[in-house]
């Protein structure tokens, strides 16, 4: 049994600590070991994607307990595939944390970050229901933290939404967790799936309710409508970096569906049927729809990408509820897409805060740095709105495929293609308001010119473009990845019964008892 | 025992979600806190109800508690505890900051608000 599995979760964890303790004052101490943290961890996510590339599924028990009983975390190929996608991406975002000052705002930036780090990582890993419950509390404790750094009235006001509401998710979660223990008497989720195709016709009652109850907490995190009231003001609201690399945070919730709804509640089982093709699609598709309207209302920057990030999470919603292994493969992709859109386009909208003063949606004098800003602006929207030649349409031509042979296909094409309109409007105005208009506006006298943002910045987010440039170049390898992927999604037996009947050495292997 | 403990969850819950549904920040908070209690008492009877049982394995001992739902509830008290007290920090900031504990987005029009309205 090897050890590297545990430490995307041990090394922030570690990290995080010593920042505390050691590195208190020193600011330059605090940013080379967050660097050098997420570094490592990205060489480790590496590690563990190339294991499980060829379908290996890793087991660690803790403690080296057997599964119903110990702690587990599980690696297979959609794990280590987004644990890489966060390394990734939170190197980026420290890295623009660094280069614009965002981190020495407030205290602490870099050890709640490395905290956050820990509790995504924890959660994608984890193969416990329990275990991710935890994982979310660490998870949403770290953001509580990073969602009011800097201070502000404003920011205070929208963290304490953003905490009431999370504090009603975890309550809900726990009622969830609760009602399947109750039913089944186990919360491992290799277990859970022997046992809830176990329960017959005649019982089903407890596990429907737990089975909607996580749904429930899962879109909550996913930001479904109509529970997606939590993210327009929390995410315009927090430091632009962490709004950035809470663009992973409601992929946590995807995930979280696509695991359990593929391993515990299959989409052919009969307990939970209907569930998906009746409330998670329509709900989706209305996500969608209110995402890219709000795109064309917001009148502010940050607003804007905020419900993008709505919409884009209604797009990858609609592609998981139809939950066939097409559809699933094209979420995985658009996933990775809209994470990496959506990062990019936060960060661009703190670059134009910083060379403009705010981000209203109004005629101005033009933005410090237009033109690189502009740029960026421009390609980040291309991906978002789903215009050729970027990952954005690549993910929305694969979602439409998928939904071809659905009973909703024509409500599915419908809306996919209207709110990409709608999307495009609403970003070509704001783009044209922010960058154009703003050359027929004479600066005013006296007002001082706002510096350039800094180098660093505009490397940070040239590293998110160029990404998702590299995702929509190298769109065939991504996409049949993760179509083995998703392949081995809908055939759990071998991560079922690696995690089940994989001894401990506390206990014997089934049958010697 | 049975009927004692589910009505106690129940009205728990009901006066959590009342209070939840309430806009400032202090009957929202204690609401949260209802609705903690009653998930605690919730998951604790998801090891099905025993009285006097000995949760850990014995010689001739039939009937055992589960262990497991109260490690379970340990570990949700202590993670609620400690977001109460975040929460209640925060929103203390926020009602300091803006002298104002609404807990609905009224940020954008609060200058305009004229004191007779709230």
């Amino acid at each position: 049994m090897t050890h590297w599995i545990v430490l995307p979760i041990i090394l922030p964890a570690l990290v995080a600590p010593f920042i505390v303790l050691a590195a208190r004052y020193h600011i330059g101490i605090q940013r080379a070991l967050s660097v050098a943290g997420v570094l490592a961890l990205i060489a480790v996510a590496c590690g563990l994607a190339l294991e499980s590339a060829d379908g290996t599924v890793t087991l660690y028990q803790m403690g080296d307990w057997a599964a119903p009983f110990g702690i587990v975390l599980v690696g297979d190929r959609l794990s280590t595939m987004m644990v890489l996608l966060t390394a990734v991406l939170a190197l980026f975002v420290v890295l623009y944390a660094v280069g614009s000052g965002w981190d020495n705002r407030g205290r602490h930036f870099h050890a709640l970050f490395q905290f956050q780090l820990m509790g995504i990582m924890g959660a994608f890993l984890t193969g416990d229901l329990f275990n991710l419950f935890v994982f979310f509390e660490v998870l949403l404790i770290a953001s509580y933290g990073l969602m009011i750094h800097a201070g502000g009235n404003a920011r205070l006001r929208a963290g304490v939404q953003y905490v009431l509401f999370n504090l009603v998710g975890s309550t809900l979660f726990l009622f969830a967790l609760g009602s399947i223990y109750a039913e089944t008497g186990t919360l491992n989720m290799a277990d859970l799936a022997n046992r809830v195709a176990l329960i017959g016709p005649e019982a089903t009652v407890g596990i429907r309710v737990a089975a909607v109850l996580l749904l429930l907490v899962f879109a909550i995190k996913a930001a479904v409508v109509p529970l997606h009231f939590w993210l327009p003001s929390s995410y315009a609201e927090a430091p632009a970096p962490v709004a950035a690399l809470f663009a992973i945070m409601t992929k946590v919730g995807a995930y979280a569906i696509i695991r359990v709804y593929t391993m515990i509640f299959p989409p052919d089982l009969a307990v939970t049927s209907g569930l998906h093709d009746i409330w998670l699609l329509p709900a989706a598709l209305v996500s969608l729809a209110i995402g890219m309207v709000g795109v064309l209302a917001a009148k502010k920057l940050d607003r804007l990408v905020a419900f993008s990030v709505i919409g884009s999470m209604g797009m990858v919603m609609v592609s998981i509820s139809l939950f066939t292994p097409e559809s699933i493969a094209a979420a995985l992709y658009y996933i990775v897409h809209s994470t990496l859109a959506g990062a990019a386009l936060f960060l661009i909208s703190d670059l134009v805060r910083t060379g403009r003063g705010n981000l209203d949606l109004t005629n101005q004098p033009i933005v410090s740095g237009n033109s690189l800003t502009a740029a960026l602006f421009f390609v980040g929207a291309i991906a978002m709105a789903g215009l050729p030649p970027l990952s954005g349409f690549l993910g929305k031509l694969l979602v439409l495929d998928a939904a071809f042979d659905s009973d909703l296909a024509v409500w599915i094409w419908v809306i996919v293609l209207l709110s990409s309109l709608i999307s495009i409007v609403g970003f070509a105005r704001a783009g044209s308001i922010l960058f154009w208009k703003a050359h027929s506006v004479a600066p005013q006298e006296g007002i001082e010119v706002l510096p350039r943002p800094a180098a660093l910045s505009y490397v940070a987010v040239g590293g998110l473009v160029s990404l998702l440039v590299g995702h929509t170049v190298f769109a065939g390898h991504v996409h049949s990845y993760t179509t083995t992927m998703s392949a081995q999604l809908f055939a759990p037996e071998p991560y079922i019964t690696k995690v089940v009947d994989t001894p401990g050495k506390l206990s014997k292997p089934k049958g010697d008892y | 025992m049975e009927m004692l403990v589910a009505s106690a969850i129940g009205i728990l819950t009901a006066g959590g979600i009342y209070l939840l549904l309430r806009l400032r920040t202090f009957p929202v908070i204690m609401g949260i806190s209802l609705l903690t209690y009653a998930v605690n008492v919730f998951l604790f009877a998801s090891g099905r109800l025993t009285i006097g049982a000995s949760p850990i394995l014995q010689d001739g001992i039939e009937a055992y508690a589960d262990p497991l739902p109260q490690a379970l509830v340990l570990t949700a008290i202590v993670i609620s505890f400690g977001m109460t007290a975040v929460v209640v920090m925060i929103s203390l900031g926020a009602f300091l900051g803006s002298d104002d504990d609404h807990v609905d987005d009224q940020s954008q029009n609060h200058d305009d608000r004229s004191e007779g309205t709230l």
